[in-house]
């Protein structure tokens, strides 16, 4: 079983840096080192990278100008700044936010949080692809909701939110609208202006910068209460030296994302249905979680019945295969994932999840490879399982 | 995470499979929890005969369930009830903290097929009254 190859295809955990892009960041870190807030002529540099990096995000996103973007330590950051920002700077407006029941933790547990500080969050419901029930949205937004936050794409299953149709309906009854488009900036085109959004999410290590850097487009006229109070960096809301060389790492990935998105998108989603084919035809109870169509280019979501997540994992891995899964067993918490039972699985249903989240890197002879092991290793744990029917080993 | 102990069971069970006439059966576990063995025993002169499981779960569940099939093959049944959790742990080089509750049921299995196996006994008994 053991063997030499190594095939990854766990991106929305964590993805390799881009070699241009970090590339780019090194001359941050040895020469060009200065604190942007200096007034002489290393800090003048360091200044000049910095909003030229600021720009580079805008653009990505269509911002209206650079200083919407506000840098951050990552997605984790931007969720809490944008959630907690907005509903404490105006709380005088109302107690009311609005989620979804398919969040990533990073918006799960601000929203909790806020809930011990007097506000009210409610978590709507999804329809059985993870799609936000629209109708559940403009029932509980009340005059005094004061924002609404949901996910552009969920990582775990990858279905696309209707976001211009959410925007219309929040902004309808003026709240803000704040999208953590964390795994989906960099995949798909997200035009902010267009679509209608107040606040956006974006990471740089989901699109092949490194960790630890994100921002947090906030729409002109937009306040927040700042995360970080210090020397005022961030426009006051965020305070700290600037991690200029991961920021402009982060912009160079950016940039090559604008540039390739078209391209590799459509790459990635002949490899995703192509992947999602083999996984699911050739196995009786293996099914697709998800949306077949308005779902990420890189995310392939499958479920078999009878077996469990971790196992299958271990499986792969003894194969050189990386992937993940919604199983308790590879939580901390021991609890499935909460978005695989938001589409209505059954905890037994969710345990049997398996994930793979596609990359530059991965080729069509890796998915058919995967695809050739996946038989074997379903039918070796199902042979296994008490809950098995017996025709099936038969 | 885990030993190479509990890979090497993982990867190669023992005594995998059910005892069509099993003498006696133990479930343990929920499939809604994620975990959940089964053993069969054969019982010959007091003493386990036979052994084997079926197991649905994690890597962990699956060693533990093919450990304690190993551990309990040949032994009494008095010396079967005696096998521990820990016991099952510890011959497999430790578990991860997080498996050590969820996980470890192998033990527990075993005995309830042990008392599956003194409970049919009794009613054979109570029958040849």
């Amino acid at each position: 079983m053991s063997t030499t190859r190594r095939i990854y295809m766990d991106h929305s955990a964590g993805k390799p840096v881009d070699s241009r892009v970090a590339e780019t960041m090194l001359p941050f870190m040895k020469s060009a080192f200065g604190n942007p807030s200096s007034l002489h002529t290393y800090g003048q540099e360091a200044r000049k990278a910095l909003e030229e990096s600021r720009a580079k995000i805008a653009e990505l996103v269509n911002a209206e100008k650079k200083e919407s973007i506000i840098f951050t330590s990552g997605a984790t950051e931007s969720n809490n700044l944008a959630i907690k920002g907005t509903a404490n700077r105006y709380k005088d407006r109302g107690n009311r936010v609005l989620t979804s029941s398919v969040e990533h933790m990073s918006v799960v547990n601000p929203c909790k949080y806020l809930t011990t500080k007097g506000f009210e969050t409610v978590f709507l419901p999804v329809d059985q692809y993870g799609s936000l029930n629209l109708g559940a949205l403009e029932k509980e937004l009340t005059d005094k909701t004061i924002l609404v936050t949901i996910v552009y794409a969920n990582g775990e299953i990858g279905t696309i939110q209707p976001v211009e149709e959410i925007s219309k309906i929040v902004h309808g009854k003026n709240a803000y609208l704040h999208v953590d488009a964390t795994v989906a900036c960099g995949q798909v085109p997200i035009d902010v202006r267009n679509e209608g959004i107040d606040l956006l999410t974006i990471s740089s290590n989901d699109m092949y910068g490194p960790k630890g850097v994100g921002a947090l487009y906030v729409k002109e006229g937009i306040r927040l209460e700042p995360s970080l109070h210090g020397g005022g960096q961030e426009r006051g809301l965020r305070s700290g030296t600037e991690n200029v060389p991961s920021i402009v790492g982060f912009a160079k990935a950016a940039e090559i994302a604008k540039r390739e998105m078209q391209a590799e998108s459509e790459r990635l989603v002949k490899l995703r249905d192509r992947f999602i084919e083999g996984l699911i035809k050739p196995l009786p109870y293996a099914f697709l979680n998800g949306h077949p169509t308005k779902r990420l280019p890189d995310n392939v979501s499958v479920r078999y019945s009878f077996i469990e997540g971790e196992s299958m994992l271990l499986s792969l891995d003894l194969q050189g295969v990386s992937a993940s899964s919604g199983s308790a067993c590879t939580a901390k918490t021991l609890e499935p994932s909460h978005v695989l039972l938001a589409i209505g699985l059954k905890h037994e249903e969710a345990h049997g999840s398996l994930m793979f989240t596609l990359g530059r890197q991965n080729t069509v002879e890796e998915i058919d490879y995967v695809v050739g092991l996946m038989p074997g290793i379903v039918k070796r744990l199902r042979a296994m399982s008490p809950l098995t029917p017996k025709e099936l080993n038969e | 995470m885990y030993s190479q102990k509990v890979m090497e069971h993982f990867k190669n069970p023992h005594n995998m499979g059910e005892i069509p006439d099993a003498d006696g059966v133990g479930s343990v576990g929920n499939p809604v929890c994620g975990d959940m063995m089964t053993i069969y025993i054969k019982v010959k002169d007091n003493r386990l005969e036979d052994i084997k499981f079926k197991t649905y779960g994690c890597g962990s569940a699956i060693a533990t369930s093919s450990m304690i099939t190993d551990l309990a093959r040949g032994k009494t049944l008095e010396e079967a009830m005696k096998i521990t959790r820990g016991d099952v742990a510890d011959e497999l080089g430790g578990l991860p903290p997080v498996k050590m509750h969820c996980s470890n049921l192998a033990a527990d299995a075993l005995h309830a097929a042990i008392e599956d196996y003194y409970r049919k006994q009794k009613a054979r008994e109570e029958v040849k009254k």
